[in-house]
């Protein structure tokens, strides 16, 4: 029997799947067992309610999805008095994604949704922050560092940061995270991009640009997950791109201690209680006793530091 | 390998749906653009409503499949023949992939998804007016219809007369079709407000229903309003998820005096006619 249990900090999930922020809700109980999941993550909300974007909100790419839904939210009052009941339901964690356009709306909504029910809250300073010309929190490791602290002086749960690959300071902005107070990194949100019809030469997002999700990112989410966990000591949840148990092993070699499946979930709603069979099976064959002696055995013993941590392709 | 659900864990108003792998029976070119692609499905899938959609998994066959599911409509649904029956038109890189499936060949389908038309048992006189591929969306209203025993009218548009889709399943199903094409001149608004008129006047109309054209939507609306008359309207929107997620498929609607806005997959496709807003 292959034991699929592990912890991120304080918080015991029975297997390293869980959703990715945005692409879960109650709904996908239409299709299979939710408790069968690792965690489960709901989408990120907001102080006020918001409508989010226009649109279209989705486009395709070869391979991978472009989105601006732009964090349509009925506010954190309707989804404490509303949504966390519904998830008490399930022995899975309940980890609870939000934002705020500034330190002091963050702020606020971390107090109200630390709540009994909820697990760990997974803050998503990869958001534009007003105060600093749209510029996300985590695209700066100093901004990084003043939001953690703000969220770590709110909350005495589990904080989860959720980094963005638009930056250039992975390494860096992760070390900013734990400083600041983060229990864990999930690593990471979708990438700026951009698509445009070629016969009408509009923009295929009502937005303009949206994020890349999907197979086409996860190299680059793969990249950064293991250069987070090369600089902190916290644990790492590898996140983007992931549709095989390939990729969910590739994510534990490289250091991840769990999983996000987002886009994944789209195209075959099934796919996280697959991967979690798939991941058991594939354990099995290769004779591992449990999931945590396959985390971080990355063989890389030669490579020099600034190999590890470079910020532009050689 | 299927994950069935386990004993349904939380309060939701959405039926069940699955997804499976069904078998191509045939898949035909019915005209010059349109396709009839037939599928042997399991009882689980064909316990549908008028107005509902699968969202497929179109197939890849040189190596570009498309990434996300395609939200297709229901052209039919048949329990005592294990038969879901699809009428498209190969335009995009979903529905050109969908018209290369041969018989024998798998399709993987998810559904049947969201909510569909509703027939009130004061409503006896049943108006559908549609256009194109639209009719298709509307042939299942249409059995459920006579099924219940109602009287139903439809109002058939197309370019041309050989364009004209679904007219003998309508009329095959026991409905008074009325055509009316481009190529003949008798499909302007003007004609087919003529037309509707005549009909409310003649027999009275209870309820309308149609889909997908900003021209019969202004031109219902207005009638509707004037004779109060019911209606509902199937809407369409790009989708990812197809099952309530993802947020991207919303359409705004104009609900007591304001705008909100909601997901063509979970709460649509079918919407009230006088709520829903010109794109």
């Amino acid at each position: 029997m292959v034991d699929l249990a592990v912890k991120i900090g304080s918080v015991a999930l029975k297997n390293p799947i869980m959703p990715a922020s945005g692409t879960f809700t109650e709904d996908l109980a239409g299709v299979f067992d939710l408790d069968l999941l690792g965690a489960h993550v709901t989408k990120t909300i907001t102080p006020e309610k918001r409508i989010g974007n226009p649109t279209p909100r989705v486009c395709e790419v070869q391979g991978s999805m472009l989105n601006s839904i732009g964090i349509p939210s009925k506010g954190v009052d309707h989804f404490v008095r509303e949504i966390v009941p519904i998830y008490q339901k399930f022995s899975a964690p309940l980890i609870v994604s939000i934002s705020g356009n500034t330190m002091d709306e963050f702020a606020r909504i971390c107090e109200k949704v630390s709540v009994p029910g909820v697990a760990a809250i997974e803050v998503n300073i990869s958001c534009p922050n007003i105060e600093e010309d749209g510029k996300a929190f985590a695209m700066r490791p100093s901004t990084t560092l003043r939001v953690m602290k703000v969220l770590r002086g709110a909350t005495d749960l589990p904080l989860w940061a959720k980094l963005t690959p638009n930056t250039g300071e992975t390494p860096d902005v992760a070390r900013a995270a734990e400083s600041g107070g983060a229990d864990a990194l999930v690593v990471s949100n979708t990438l700026l991009s951009m698509a445009i019809d070629v016969k009408t030469r509009k923009p295929k997002l009502g937005n303009l640009m949206g994020g890349l999700s999907g197979p086409a990112l996860k190299p680059i989410s793969l990249r950064m997950a293991y250069q987070c966990a090369k600089s902190v000591n916290i644990p790492v949840i590898g996140c983007g791109g992931i549709e095989t148990v390939e990729d969910v092993v590739e994510y534990l070699i490289a250091g991840a201690s769990a999983v996000q499946v987002g886009t994944a979930t789209f195209v075959n709603p099934t796919t996280m209680p697959r991967l979690i069979d798939d991941l058991r099976a594939w354990l099995f064959a290769e004779k591992f006793q449990s999931v945590n002696d396959l985390i971080g055995s990355v063989r890389d013993d030669e490579a020099a530091d600034s190999v590890v941590f470079m910020e532009a392709a050689p | 390998m299927t994950y069935t659900r386990a004993e349904f864990p939380i309060e939701s108003h959405s039926a069940p749906f699955h997804e499976v792998d069904c078998q191509v029976k045939s898949n035909e070119a019915i005209n010059d653009e349109y396709y009839l692609l037939i599928l042997n499905a399991p009882p689980e899938i064909l316990d549908c409503k008028p107005g509902q959609f699968f969202h497929l998994l179109c197939p890849s066959k040189d190596g570009r499949s498309p990434y996300l599911r395609r939200p297709m409509s229901i052209y039919g649904y048949f329990p005592d023949k294990g038969e879901l029956h699809f009428l498209y038109k190969a335009v995009g890189e979903g529905t050109r992939t969908m018209a290369q499936l041969e018989a024998g060949e798998r399709l993987n389908v998810l559904g049947p998804l969201g909510s569909g038309f509703t027939i009130r048992d004061e409503w006896q006189n049943l108006l559908i007016v549609a256009r194109g591929v639209g009719l298709a969306t509307l042939a299942p209203l249409a059995q459920e219809a006579l099924r219940k025993g109602k009287n139903l009218t439809a109002i058939c548009s197309a370019r041309s007369p050989e364009m004209l889709m679904s007219v003998e399943r309508f009329r095959a199903l026991g409905a008074n079709v009325l055509t009316v094409t481009d190529s003949e001149g008798t499909s302007g608004v003007d004609d087919l407000e003529g037309l509707i008129e005549s009909r409310i006047a003649q027999s009275g109309v209870d309820v309308f229903y149609t889909c997908g054209s900003n021209r019969l939507l202004k031109l219902l609306q207005r009638l509707g309003a004037k004779h109060g008359i019911a209606g509902e309207i199937a809407l369409e929107q790009q989708m990812a998820c197809g099952i309530g997620m993802c947020q991207c498929c919303v359409r705004s609607l104009r609900r007591g005096g304001e705008i909100v806005y909601e997901r063509v997959c979970k709460e649509g496709p079918v919407f009230d006619l006088q709520e829903a807003m010109e794109w």
